[in-house]
C-alpha cells in the first residue's frame, strides 16, 4: 500500500464529500417538493459513499484517522477534490448541469472500480453503481426538460452547462501509473471518451450544444482549490473544531 | 383551534372555518357513528370537506415549513453520521408534506392552490418553527420535545374519520416515532459530552420547553371548534389532554437525559395520577401565531423565495411535458 493509493482513494472520496455538501443547500429550497426529496436522496448516497471512501482512506493512510477526522480536521490546501464539485451551486440549472457530468463520470468509474484489486475500493464501487445509475437519469430527464422546455430555460441551461465545462477536463486527471496497472485505479484515458459521449448525447438529445471552451486550471487533486472551497469548508467544520476531542 | 400540525390554527380574533351540522347526509351520519372510514367518493357535509381540506393543508405547511429550522444545521452538523441523519430527517419532512398535500387533493383541492395560500398567508403553519435554531443542540430539542408533541397528537389522527388522512398519519407516525429517538439521542450524547455541550443541551431545552407546550393550542375553554372537530372524528382528544399527555411523556424522559425543564412547578401529583406543571403563556403563542414570532417573516420569506426561484423550472417541466405529448406517436391516454 501506498500513499499514492490513499491519495486516490481521498480524492474520490472529497469529490463525493464537497459533491454533498453543496447537495445539502437544496433541502428546502428546491423547485418542487418532489426535487426537495430527490436532491436529498443524491446528497446522502454521495455522503454515504464519501464516508467509507474516507475510512478507507484513513486505513491506507495508517495514521489512525477516521472519516470525521479526515472530513473535518483538514484544511483547504489537504483536500483532493475536483473543482468541479466544490463551486457554488444555488442555480438549478447549474445543479443539473454538474449533476449530469458528475454522476455520469462517477458511473463509468465505478464501474471499472467494481472490479477493482483493491477489494474494498471494490465494495464500495459496486454498491454505489447502483446509487450513481439514477443520479445519472435524474440529471438527464431535468437536462432534457429544461434544454427542449420554455426559451428561457433552454438559455439557462446553457449558460449553465457552459459554466462547467471548463472544470471537466480535470477530471480525466493523470492517475498514478503503478495504480492503474495494479488494477487498483481506473484509467483516466478510457473513461474520458465514455463519459464524454454519454453527456455530449444527453445534451444533443436536449437541444444543447456542447461547449469547445478551453479547459479550467486544475489542482484540486494537489490541492490547489477555488477561493470556494475555504468557506464550504469554514461553514462544514466550525463547530467539530470548537469543541476537540468531544463526540457528537 | 388547536395549535399541533394536525390541528387547526387560528388565532383569537380571526374568523374559524364555520362548521354547520343541519345538512348532514344520513349515510356520513351512519358512518361516523360506526367508527367507519369516510373515503373521498362518500357523500360528505360541505363543512366536514372545508374544515378537513383546512386542517389537512395547514398540517401540510407545517410540515415544509418544519424543514427550515433544521435545514439550516445541515451544512454544520457535527460529524457526517450526524449529517446524514439530520439530511435524512428534513428529506423525511418533504414526503410528509407531500402525502399530506396529495391526503388533502382527494378531497378536490390542488397543491399549487394551497400553497398559494400559505404564501399569501391565508392558511397557516404551526408556529413552533417561527422559534430560530441557534444551536446545534435544537437538532436534539426539535427531534426529542417537537417531534414527540406532533407524535402525541398524531397517533390519534390515525384513527381519524377521514380514510385518506388516516392512512398518511399512519406513515408519518411511524417516522416521526424515529425523529423523536435520533432528538433524544443527540441530548444524550451532549448532555454526557463536555460541561460545553451539556450547556448547549440544556440552553435548548430551556428555549424549546415552552413553545413545545404551546403546540398543542390553546386551553380547552378557549378552543371553540374543538367540539365540532371531536363530532367529525377529526380530533380525538381534547387539547389540554394531549398537553397533559405529553408532559407526562416528557418528565421521565429528561431524567433520562440529566436535563431539567425549566418549570420549577413540575411534579408528579398522585390524585390525578399526572404531573402537574405551570401556566403556559397563551399571549406569546397568539402573538407568534399573528406574525410576530422571532422567525415569521424569515420562514415565509425563504418559503416564497424557493418557489418563486423554482418557477421557471416548473413552466419549463410542463413546457416540455406538452411537447412530447404532441409529438407524434405520443401516448395518447
Ligand atoms: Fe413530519
Ligand atoms: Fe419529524
Amino acid at each position: 500500500m501506498t500513499n499514492a493509493h490513499a491519495d486516490y482513494v481521498l480524492g474520490l472520496a472529497d469529490d463525493a464529500l464537497v459533491s454533498a455538501q453543496r447537495m445539502g443547500w437544496w433541502i428546502s429550497r428546491a423547485p418542487q417538493l418532489e426535487e426537495d426529496v430527490a436532491l436529498a436522496n443524491i446528497g446522502l448516497d454521495q455522503l454515504g459513499q464519501a464516508r467509507t471512501l474516507l475510512a478507507h482512506a484513513g486505513s491506507l493512510e495508517g495514521e489512525g484517522r477516521g472519516e470525521d477526522d479526515l472530513a473535518y480536521f483538514r484544511d483547504e490546501r489537504d483536500f483532493r477534490n475536483v473543482k468541479l464539485v466544490e463551486r457554488p451551486q444555488t442555480d438549478f440549472a447549474v445543479t443539473m448541469a454538474r449533476l449530469l457530468v458528475f454522476a455520469t463520470w462517477q458511473a463509468e468509474l465505478y464501474a471499472v472500480l467494481a472490479h477493482s484489486s483493491d477489494p474494498t475500493l471494490a465494495g464500495v464501487a459496486g454498491k454505489a453503481v447502483k446509487e450513481v445509475a439514477y443520479h445519472v437519469d435524474h440529471a438527464r430527464q431535468w437536462v432534457l426538460r429544461l434544454g427542449d422546455g420554455t426559451d428561457e430555460s433552454h438559455l439557462r441551461m446553457q449558460v449553465a452547462v457552459d459554466a462547467e465545462w471548463p472544470f471537466v477536463e480535470e477530471l480525466f486527471g493523470a492517475v498514478d501509473p503503478a495504480l492503474v496497472a495494479d488494477g487498483i485505479a481506473a484509467d483516466p484515458t478510457v473513461l474520458r471518451p465514455a463519459v464524454l459521449g454519454r453527456v455530449g448525447r444527453v445534451l444533443g438529445e436536449a437541444t444543447l450544444t456542447v461547449p469547445h471552451l478551453a479547459p479550467a486550471v486544475a489542482g484540486g487533486r494537489e490541492g490547489l482549490h477555488t477561493e470556494h472551497l475555504g468557506f464550504l469548508l469554514a461553514e462544514m467544520q466550525h463547530l467539530s473544531r470548537s469543541h476537540p476531542g468531544a463526540s457528537w | 383551534m388547536a395549535q399541533v400540525y394536525g390541528n387547526d390554527f387560528t388565532a383569537p380574533g380571526e374568523t374559524p372555518a364555520r362548521p354547520a351540522t343541519s345538512d348532514e347526509p344520513e349515510t356520513f351520519r351512519a358512518l361516523l357513528e360506526g367508527e367507519g372510514r369516510v373515503e373521498p367518493r362518500d357523500d360528505l357535509p360541505d363543512a366536514y370537506r372545508r374544515t378537513l381540506v383546512r386542517q389537512i393543508a395547514q398540517h401540510a405547511h407545517s410540515e415544509i415549513i418544519g424543514m427550515q429550522p433544521e435545514g439550516n444545521w445541515i451544512s454544520r452538523a457535527p460529524s457526517l453520521r450526524r449529517k446524514a441523519i439530520l439530511m435524512a430527517k428534513v428529506q423525511d419532512e418533504a414526503g410528509h408534506g407531500l402525502y399530506l398535500y396529495a391526503a388533502a387533493e382527494t378531497l378536490g383541492v390542488d397543491r399549487a392552490d394551497l400553497l398559494d395560500q400559505l404564501h399569501s398567508g391565508r392558511q397557516k403553519y404551526s408556529s413552533i418553527f417561527n422559534y430560530p435554531t441557534l444551536t446545534w443542540a435544537d437538532m436534539g430539542a426539535i427531534g426529542w420535545l417537537v417531534d414527540g408533541a406532533a407524535i402525541v397528537n398524531q397517533v390519534p389522527l390515525c384513527r381519524c374519520s377521514y380514510g385518506p388522512y388516516a392512512r398518511a398519519m399512519i406513515r408519518v407516525c411511524k417516522e416521526e416515532s424515529f425523529h423523536q429517538r435520533q432528538g433524544f439521542e443527540i441530548l444524550h450524547t451532549l448532555s454526557h459530552g463536555t460541561p460545553a455541550q451539556k450547556a448547549m443541551a440544556q440552553d435548548a431545552v430551556d428555549r424549546y420547553w415552552w413553545p413545545s407546550l404551546m403546540m398543542f393550542g390553546p386551553p380547552d375553554d378557549d378552543s371553540p371548534n374543538s367540539a365540532q372537530s371531536m363530532a367529525w372524528g377529526i380530533k380525538r382528544f381534547s387539547n389540554d389532554d394531549l398537553r397533559q399527555r405529553f408532559v407526562d411523556m416528557a418528565v421521565p424522559q429528561a431524567e433520562a437525559l440529566g436535563l431539567t425543564l425549566p418549570d420549577p412547578e413540575i411534579r408528579w401529583n398522585e390524585d390525578r395520577g399526572h404531573h402537574d406543571f405551570g401556566e403556559v403563556d397563551f399571549t406569546e403563542l397568539f402573538e407568534v401565531i399573528k406574525g410576530n414570532g422571532p422567525c415569521n417573516a424569515e420562514r415565509m420569506a425563504h418559503r416564497v423565495r424557493a418557489h418563486e426561484d423554482g418557477a421557471w423550472v416548473r413552466e419549463a417541466a410542463n413546457a416540455y411535458a406538452d411537447k412530447q405529448a404532441a409529438r407524434p406517436g405520443a401516448d395518447v391516454a
